[in-house]
């Protein structure tokens, strides 16, 4: 019996002075040993194996073709007037006040029945469909059986995943952040000084540095000459809680949000001690002036760290930008826009809140394969003369979508759980409106289109 | 390894479908994956409220309408279990209207005799958005509802109720007051309906 435990135990520290030795030491200096990439690289040839086995399988059952994620449909992009006006060409004119036909109900209709098929929205709530299976289980939608080599590989892969790297994960995880709240509470020990400053910047960098080893992470920064700098705001695309790992691997913020309780609360609490961050009661949320007072003191303050704020104000699928809200935009100060695309291939960083909790969607991460993600960093932004807060959000929010390669939407992401504005069928109406009376109505057309 | 929102797609039921509404297999698959994402009950069938939720469709003046066409008058056992929710089968026979006319259809032998996509039942889909009681007649009252709902807030009852009058007027020729499908089908006879009311499946 006792040599059983000794065992454990020797195993234990081997296996401890490997955690330590060649992923915690080199983290906390910033460097890299490479086997990350090894790792990807030995990944990327079996993915691509893998597709080249499956389309070959395809074409040999000849069973489904590929399932592009190309879309269901193709629509037309005209615009009411133009649309409506097609359809009443071939209708006889009425002279006499009012210029409705009954075909006009047909563009209604078919534009309807297109947003059934497919709309842009309600897509964007869930994980974005892989254009070729990347072996996890699940991501398997629609893909068959194949060959015996592509279920070794994959079995393979859930072995591997599940039973040496998931361990290996945790340890890592669970090791960085018990050394951001001690590291954390012992630096805020220190009376203010430049001392203290660094070192909390240290001890930051260091435990994201571990979690997101935590999770394989590769992520590559670029346009670095834009880091965000002290007194300004950072904005970015909002995919998952993840994100603030891998913004702050590469640069100190100063994070924003909603106090919690349980174990988000003792990690905010205990980094609130290093350095200011800016935690807001569930009262305080709803007052939208002192909220912006708040922030707008923290950016004032020029020796404070730039903060990092989500627009969106929720979690989309990384296949689009989503409505920024204009919050942010309406506290001055210089808007540093960063743009955060993940590759889906390696695993899904989407947070489903409505399908996951936060627990079961930290392990689906660390049974990934890895996360791989690219963040731009765009030059900085301040708002011009003339300019609300909401056209600045949505020329922000347009730059960010062109860098990163996603879909501009101008949705709003809380219509993943509440219904869409009245107001919105209400210019709808309005437009159509001018349509059948005429020219009364035209100068105050809004120019929202149906898509 | 089978599919995930696909395996609760029996092969027979995607052969039935193929047959009724003409549809490809992919088409049909590709189709039962959105209508798996619709159907946030997770009970094989889509109420009204699982429509309402998307957002285009909910700010569409004639959404509610559109949305109505999918619950057909009684329970026809086959498209829905029960009057407020439609199954695969009857989401898939409503959107076959809108397949586009090929013309290798035009031929075709089809045991209800006239295929869902061919201009008068594409005629007729758009018929039954206006008629609001499914009597087969469009009234002066129903008109004016339907045009209600397009216009919002915007046009007087006065004008409207103008426009309506025109609108029949122009269409009714048996002195009825009302639009029966006949004369609904005269009035729009010119109108490019195979391609104004055809959507481009992929696949």
């Amino acid at each position: 019996m006792e040599g059983a435990w000794e065992i454990a135990f020797v195993f234990f520290q081997v296996w401890l002075s490997i955690v330590v030795g060649l992923i915690m030491l080199p983290a906390m200096f910033g460097v890299s040993l490479g086997f990350t990439d090894i790792y990807i690289k030995v990944l990327v040839k079996t993915l691509e194996w893998a597709t080249l086995r499956i389309q070959r399988g395809q074409k040999e059952q000849a069973a489904l073709p590929s399932q592009s994620a190309n879309g269901i449909i193709e629509k037309d992009d005209g615009s009411m007037q133009e649309e409506i006006g097609e359809l009443r060409r071939s209708h006889p004119k009425n002279l006499a006040g009012g210029d409705f036909t009954l075909c006009d109900a047909f563009y209604f209709c078919k534009k309807g029945i297109e947003n059934i098929v497919e709309d842009q929205v309600t897509q964007r709530f869930t994980s974005e469909e892989l254009a070729s299976w990347n072996l996890l289980t699940r991501t398997n939608n629609n893909f068959c059986y194949i060959s015996l080599r592509l279920t070794i590989i994959w079995g393979l892969g859930v072995f591997i995943r599940y039973c040496i790297l998931l361990p290996l994960r945790i340890t890592l995880a669970v090791i960085g952040l018990s050394w951001l709240v001690i590291g954390t509470i012992l630096v805020g020990l220190l009376p203010s000084s430049n001392v203290k400053n660094w070192l909390s910047d240290l001890v930051h960098i260091t435990c994201y540095r571990i979690c997101a080893r935590g999770l394989s992470a590769t992520i590559r920064y670029h346009n670095k000459e834009n880091r965000p700098k002290k007194g300004g705001i950072c904005v970015a695309n909002h995919t998952s809680p993840i994100d603030i790992v891998i913004l702050a691997n590469d640069g100190c913020y100063a994070m924003v949000g909603q106090v919690h309780g349980g174990l988000m609360g003792v990690l905010q609490r205990s980094i609130v001690r290093s350095c200011p961050h800016v935690w807001f009661e569930r009262s305080e949320m709803k007052d939208r002036h002192a909220v912006a007072k708040r922030l707008k003191d923290h950016i004032a303050d020029k020796t404070k760290l730039p903060i990092l704020i989500f627009p969106e104000g929720t979690c989309i699928n990384n296949t689009s930008v989503m409505m920024f809200k204009k919050g942010s935009f309406e506290i001055g100060g210089t808007i540093y826009p960063v743009a955060i695309k993940y590759d889906p291939q390696f695993g899904d960083a989407f947070w489903n809140s409505a399908k996951y909790n936060m627990v079961s969607y930290l392990l689906r991460m660390m049974t990934s394969w890895a996360i791989v993600c690219n963040v731009w960093y765009l030059p900085p932004m301040t708002r011009q003369d003339g300019e609300d807060a909401v056209q600045f959000a949505n020329r922000v929010k347009s730059a960010i979508a062109h860098q990163g390669g996603l879909v501009d939407l101008s949705w709003d992401g809380g219509l993943k759980r509440e219904k869409v504005k009245e107001s919105l069928k209400e210019e709808q109406q309005k437009m159509y409106s001018s349509m059948i009376i005429g020219s009364d109505f035209n100068e105050n057309v809004n120019t929202q289109q149906l898509h | 390894m089978g599919s995930r929102a696909s395996s609760l797609l029996r092969e027979e039921d995607i052969e039935e479908i193929k047959k009724e509404t003409g549809f490809s297999h992919s088409q049909i698959t590709r189709l039962y994956s959105r209508f798996h994402s619709l159907d946030k009950g997770e009970n094989g069938a889509l109420s009204r409220e699982d429509f309402q939720r998307i957002p285009e469709l909910a700010i569409n003046p004639l959404g509610d309408r559109i949305i109505n066409a999918f619950f057909p008058e009684g329970t026809n056992k086959k498209y829905t279990a029960r009057e407020d929710q439609v199954n695969f089968r009857g989401f898939m026979r409503t959107l076959a209207h809108f397949r586009p006319v090929e013309d290798n259809e035009k031929n075709k032998d089809l045991t209800s005799g006239e295929p869902l996509n061919s201009r008068t039942n594409k005629l007729h889909f758009a018929f039954q958005l206006y008629d609001l009681d499914r009597d087969d007649k469009i009234s002066r009252d129903e008109l004016l509802q339907v045009l209600r709902m397009m216009v919002g807030v915007n046009i007087s009852d006065e004008q409207l109720g103008s426009i309506a009058d025109r609108t029949i007027q122009e269409a009714d020729t048996n002195g009825d007051m009302c639009i029966s499908f006949s004369e609904f089908t005269k009035v729009l006879e010119k109108v490019d309906v195979e391609q104004k009311m055809s959507i481009r499946f992929l696949h």
